[in-house]
């Protein structure tokens, strides 16, 4: 899996990997009407070929811009919404700061808006960005109930930070508030997702790693990392300091100063004793960092733990006690959005979430965001694999065919219920960003 | 000649000075006046606020970052300088043919052929835990654990700014030695100066715009670095530089800003300091 990944350099593009289990149901002939009132009917009788459906065609060659993080801006994609939709996508990646500045400033230099929840809590309420009826979209009830009531099944706990449900709803189309229950309106819709835990080398820790407070086992001195970037490695820090027992919070994805000093404070006494060998940005540097041996134990992104393995290294993605630190994205329409356009934006979104692109993203380790629909284009072998935690039967090839783990592998962490289902907290933006940004560069500095 | 406002020389003065009012004084301008704006996440705030100046200098980080610049700077220039000056005294008064001191001059810039980034990220898997250096020390039992402190450090970044900078030392100097009178060498000699006196008392001396050249560059370029800390530290050591990069990608462009220019201030008083000591026209 040593495919697209430059693009994870960028921050917040954090990782990934998935699987369902409330699979099957899935109609293998869908009805659809084009956009909103605009024509095209078509029936996808057997989907064996991979193309279900048949799509609205007065869309034929609209143009949509659309920008965002990188992780799921992939020209797969753009190619073949080309072949399946006729519209042409302009893909722009940029690292999330950047996102969500120009998301705000720069309105009309985009028609879609590929970001993460955290991002769209700060910048919807700006009023850059419309929201979508849901009425308009086939696909819509095959959506993850994760991204509807932030309930992966109905006994789930709701996850602290920034969790996607939260900010997934407005009250009505032209509201700019976050609506506490599921309403027709929904932000983005969600296209991207994973559950981030810690990196290992099995081969070089030598006792088992069950919990986020081991990375600070003095065992580990000098042989530990966590990523520099200050909005996800705070959420990692938090994870590791309520699970040592050093810190109690109220959510960690919204600390108090008093919670972010203590935090930071945590931080800057294992740096003094050593404990890091070095502080990671982009996603190469951990790979490297991991693959050279330099580091034994640090906060990974899946894709980067699958590019250490790739080298026949061993790596693994541990899962611990705690629980994941997850994030997700979506797709969001600009508010300059009308007629035509806006109709290519739906059918786009909407095919976004036919199955082709979320299998894609499956095949990644990512997670797609309507699992049922992903299921029709992936092979039984894959599905037990990436969703359903079971030995592949055969090679589990990438996206581009390169062979990613030989038959009999199992995936880390296991079945998407069982990852997704342990979620401890969402990726996320503080209310004391800017307080918490301040501190961790004195951390960073010290 | 006619001395109006726009003579001749005034004339020939203009395109130089558009470009440089252009491309120097007119970004350093928007700096100088940005650093005193407020910014939230998503914008800059046209204002005049001394928050951003006020945080700076009383932060302890600002201080940490200083003194970390500084150490670095002072250490590089100071081994820059030693190797910068036997190189060049080796190249301009032991090696005989002009021929061969040009070849032994390429030599020193082939490195310089590759980019500064690929120099320095080499160094890793030779200075690593598992990297050539230890491998070899260990293998010969010279030491039992490997050495951490080759990489990740303030060994690892000071090393990596001598192997980018020496070069800039070399070429300044060797230049003013090659152009010293050899006739005051022989008559030093003939006045019964030892040779360390001939060093000290004519070479040296006569060296001192290419030593000041060289530090000049040497200091900046180090002072104002923020790739080879980032690398070669591993992330766990900032500088001026890091903390304004890490500014700009957190957008906050106000902070950045003021930390530019209060970097700028420094290093002009040491440029200042420096020709204070040397007057560079006359040696020149």
């Amino acid at each position: 899996m040593t495919q697209q990944y430059d693009e994870a350099t960028t921050p917040a593009a954090a990782s990934a990997e998935a699987d369902t289990s409330n699979s099957s149901l899935i109609s293998r002939r869908s009805l659809i009407k084009g956009a909103g009132a605009l024509s095209a009917v078509a029936v996808g009788s057997g989907a064996i070929t991979g193309f279900p459906m048949i799509w609205a065609q007065n869309i034929k060659n609209v143009t949509l811009r659309q920008f965002g993080t990188g992780v799921s801006n992939l020209n797969d994609i753009a190619k073949k919404a080309k072949e399946d939709l006729g519209i042409n996508l302009e893909l722009t990646a940029l690292d999330s700061d950047a996102v969500a500045q120009r998301a705000v400033t720069q309105p009309n230099s985009y028609d879609i808006a590929d970001i993460e929840y955290w991002i769209c809590k700060k910048v919807f309420p700006a009023g850059v960005m419309q929201p979508m009826n849901v009425e308009r979209m086939k696909n819509f009830s095959k959506i993850s109930p994760l991204f509807i009531n932030g309930k992966l099944t109905p006994d789930s706990k709701i996850a602290q930070g920034t969790a996607p449900h939260t900010v997934g709803f407005v009250e009505s189309a032209d509201s700019k508030t976050f609506a506490k229950e599921p309403t027709q309106w929904m932000t983005l819709i969600p296209t991207i997702y994973n559950a981030d835990t810690l990196g290992i080398r099995p081969d070089l820790v030598g006792r088992d790693i069950t919990t986020w407070a081991d990375i600070m086992d003095p065992a580990f001195k000098g042989k530990a990392s966590i990523l520099n970037i200050p909005a996800i490695g705070i959420m990692d820090a938090a994870m590791i300091a309520e699970a040592m027992g050093k810190v109690s919070y109220g959510d960690k994805g919204n600390m108090t100063k008093e919670e972010i000093d203590k935090t930071i404070g945590l931080l800057m006494e294992a740096k003094k004793a050593s404990q890091f060998r070095a502080f990671w940005k982009s996603f190469d540097e951990s790979v490297n960092l991991m693959a050279s041996g330099e580091v034994v134990i640090q906060s990974m992104w899946s894709p980067a733990v699958a590019a250490v393995r790739s080298r026949g290294i061993a790596c693994k993605y541990q899962p611990l006690k705690e629980g994941y630190r997850a994030w997700g994205g979506g797709l969001g329409l600009a508010k300059h959005l009308t007629g035509l356009e806006l109709d290519a934006a739906y059918e786009y979104i909407d095919w976004y979430l036919s199955g082709w692109v979320g299998a894609y993203l499956n095949r990644q380790g990512y997670y797609s965001a309507a699992p049922e629909t992903a299921k029709n284009f992936m092979s039984a072998d894959e599905w037990g694999y990436w969703m359903e935690g079971k030995a592949a039967a055969g090679d589990i090839l990438s996206p581009e065919g390169k062979v990613m783990e030989k038959a009999g592998a199992v995936r880390d962490g296991g079945s998407y219920a069982e990852r997704m289902g342990h979620v401890a907290c969402w990726n996320s933006v503080m209310d004391e960003n800017k307080y918490m940004v301040r501190k961790w560069n004195e951390f960073i500095v010290s | 000649m006619n001395r109006g406002l726009l003579s001749v020389s005034h004339l020939q003065a203009l395109p130089l000075s558009l470009t440089l009012l252009m491309f120097l004084v007119f970004p350093i301008a928007v700096i100088i006046i940005v650093s005193f704006w407020d910014y939230d996440s998503y914008q800059l705030i046209p204002g005049f606020i001394l928050d951003n100046y006020q945080y700076l200098l009383t932060s302890s980080v600002t201080w940490q970052a200083y003194l970390n610049t500084f150490k670095y700077a002072i250490s590089t220039w100071l081994i820059t300088l030693v190797l910068g000056f036997s190189i060049a005294y080796y190249l301009a008064f032991h090696i005989r043919t002009t021929r061969m001191q040009t070849l032994l001059f390429m030599l020193c810039t082939i490195p310089f052929f590759t980019s500064n980034i690929i120099r320095m990220i080499s160094w890793i898997p030779l200075l690593g835990r598992n990297g050539m250096v230890n491998s070899f020390l260990l293998s010969t039992g010279l030491i039992e654990q490997p050495l951490e402190f080759l990489l990740y450090s303030d060994f690892s970044i000071i090393l990596a700014y001598v192997h980018l900078y020496t070069l800039f030392m070399v070429t300044p100097i060797f230049n003013t030695m090659m152009r010293i009178d050899r006739r005051l060498i022989e008559a030093a000699r003939d006045a019964g100066a030892a040779p360390w006196q001939i060093l000290l008392m004519v070479i040296v001396p006569l060296c001192k715009s290419g030593i000041l050249i060289g530090s000049i560059f040497v200091l900046t370029m180090v002072m104002g670095d923020f790739v080879t800390v980032s690398i070669m530290g591993g992330g766990l050591h900032a500088s001026v530089g890091l903390i304004i990069k890490n500014e700009i990608s957190l957008l906050q462009y106000p902070a950045a800003a003021a930390s530019a220019v209060v970097l700028l201030i420094t290093v002009l008083i040491m440029l200042m300091v420096m020709f204070r000591l040397v007057d560079i026209r006359k040696e020149l």
